[in-house]
């Protein structure tokens, strides 16, 4: 059934069987799952593709699992919008948003990762799944670690937003703050998987989970009408998904699935968290760890584990990549939203910012297909625009108050042609 | 009183399985030597043939990435403690 064959370090090519391992034994460097894509072309087509559930298992063959999955049976599949009023503000006529925002069931991309992450923690015998997580993994881990019922524990840096802790602890998930950032949270739960031997989505399932970050690829070739995009933006933390949207391109070219052409890929990050911008600009694939300081708390990750693979799929691509400060990604969510009816959290904001950077350099350019990923949902994030907003107007419950309000608002002249 | 290091898994093998080993030197850099010393091998895992540390390996010198500190150059006073981690791993 499985079109797995092993796993591979990305380093030094050594080979591990199927199990929960994340490092290579020999260069500490990733292991990434290795397929049989002779096998996979002779049986995948777009018609098979197209016959299946409108959820991220349409593309199996490419995804690491044995048996018929049991979780994310609605994940994925998630809307790519003809952002035409956007790309009418932009003067982009082929711009498109690939929203996960509305992603089931906790309303980012991570539902992805996690849906194959907890599949295969299920495969592998685990009674308890864990995360570090800034707080979109964790309310992932939770919902689908309550479905699959399953014991789960979720390690989060104190001061993740109010809405994913409430978020995580609902399912019924252990939640455990840790004073310290993002990075000192991933290198606590390194040492805890190691010591306690629980699945952790993100460390020793972490060739499986980042898997499933392709499907985010493979759903815009498929909605594009099986094409690549010319263009497309990716916001950068730890550095899982852009890679893999370059893989998953790459794959589909590779077996035939999608009509050629290049397409280039382009990392977006807060200026707060920059560590992979940093490099891209300096022209070095050495990453220098930062502090993070940002409101894109999701994407507030210092030191990112796959920040190298990022510049080699960037540059691979021809792309490139800038940073946006919290101001312009503030400034960026409300564009979203204003113009599109989309409410992203502070990573789609910086992805968006970015995009209009891109644009400004003429690196993207008008008549060109440009898909910005955006990853996460601002419902989860009301604080990083709630100071950026308008507030209401509080008035009595008296028509004649409202149409003081409303003349004072300069609405008088429209008001009274309605009226006659 | 040595320095005390936390050994990840795929570095056990040559600790005999030990999660945890002691170690002495007044630097990050002596430490990986005198590991090397007790635990032949150590030091090819951490470090490249150029003597600087592997892209996939960080250390935290009492929690601290070395990184942010003197680097190799930092130095270790009796009773620190030192981990070893790999760094593939993560994504929020």
């Amino acid at each position: 059934m499985s079109y797995v064959t092993n796993l591979k370090c990305r380093e030094c090519g050594q080979e591990y069987a199927v199990e929960p391992l994340h490092v290579c034994e020999t260069c500490f460097g990733p292991l990434e799952v290795s397929y049989d894509y002779a096998k996979i072309k002779a049986d995948l087509t777009q018609k098979k593709i197209e016959s299946r559930p409108h959820n991220l298992w349409r593309y199996r063959e490419l995804l690491p699992v044995e048996s018929e999955p049991s979780v994310g049976l609605n994940s994925g599949f998630t809307p790519l919008l003809h952002a035409q009023r956007l790309g009418a503000e932009l003067g982009v006529k082929r711009l498109y948003i690939k929203d996960d925002t509305v992603n089931h069931p906790t309303l980012s991309y991570k539902d992805r990762v996690v849906a194959v992450a907890i599949s295969k923690a299920i495969e592998f015998g685990f009674k308890t799944v864990s995360c570090a997580s800034t707080g979109n993994l964790a309310t992932a881990v939770a919902a689908h670690a309550a479905r699959a019922g399953l014991r789960c524990y979720i390690f989060m840096p104190e001061g993740v937003e109010a809405g994913k802790i409430v978020g995580s602890t609902i399912y019924g998930a252990q939640v455990i703050t840790i004073r310290g950032n993002y990075d000192d949270v991933n290198r606590l739960c390194s040492e805890i998987a190691d010591k306690y031997g629980w699945a952790f989505v993100n460390i020793n399932l972490r060739p499986y989970y980042t898997e499933g970050a392709k499907t985010f690829g493979f759903e815009i070739a498929e909605q594009l009408g099986w094409r690549l995009p010319d263009h497309v933006v990716v916001p950068t933390a730890g550095g899982t998904i852009l890679p893999k949207v370059a893989k998953a391109f790459k794959e589909l070219k590779d077996l035939g699935l999608v009509k050629g052409g290049d397409f280039k890929i382009y990392s977006a990050q807060a200026a707060g968290a920059a560590p992979v911008i940093h490099a891209l600009h300096k022209g070095t694939d050495l990453i220098t760890p930062v502090k993070p300081n940002t409101i894109a708390k999701s994407i507030a990750i210092g030191n990112p584990a796959d920040g190298f693979y990022v510049l080699r799929a960037v540059r691979d691509s021809g792309g490139w990549g800038e940073m946006a400060s919290d101001a312009e990604i503030v400034d960026a969510i409300k564009l979203l939203a204003r113009t599109e009816g989309i409410f992203a959290e502070p990573a789609g904001g910086t992805t968006l910012a970015v995009t209009l950077k891109l644009l400004a350099q003429k690196r993207i350019k008008s008549d060109e297909l440009v898909v910005v990923s955006i990853t996460g949902n601002g419902y989860k994030t009301l604080e990083a625009v709630a100071d950026a907003i308008e507030r209401p107007y509080k008035i009595e419950a008296r028509l004649k108050d409202f149409d003081a309000l409303y003349e004072q608002l300069g609405n008088g002249k429209e008001k009274i042609a309605g009226a006659a | 009183m040595p320095v005390r290091v936390r050994v990840p898994t795929p570095l056990r093998r040559f600790t005999a399985g030990a999660d945890e080993v002691a170690a002495d030197g007044a630097s990050v850099k002596a430490i990986i030597e005198d590991l090397e010393k007790r635990h032949p091998g150590m030091r090819e895992r951490l470090l490249d043939d150029k003597g600087a540390l592997r892209r996939f390996v960080n250390i935290y010198l009492n929690g601290d990435d070395i990184r942010f500190l003197d680097e190799l150059n930092s130095k270790v006073k009796d009773g620190d403690d030192l981990s070893i981690v790999p760094a593939i791993a993560g994504g929020a």
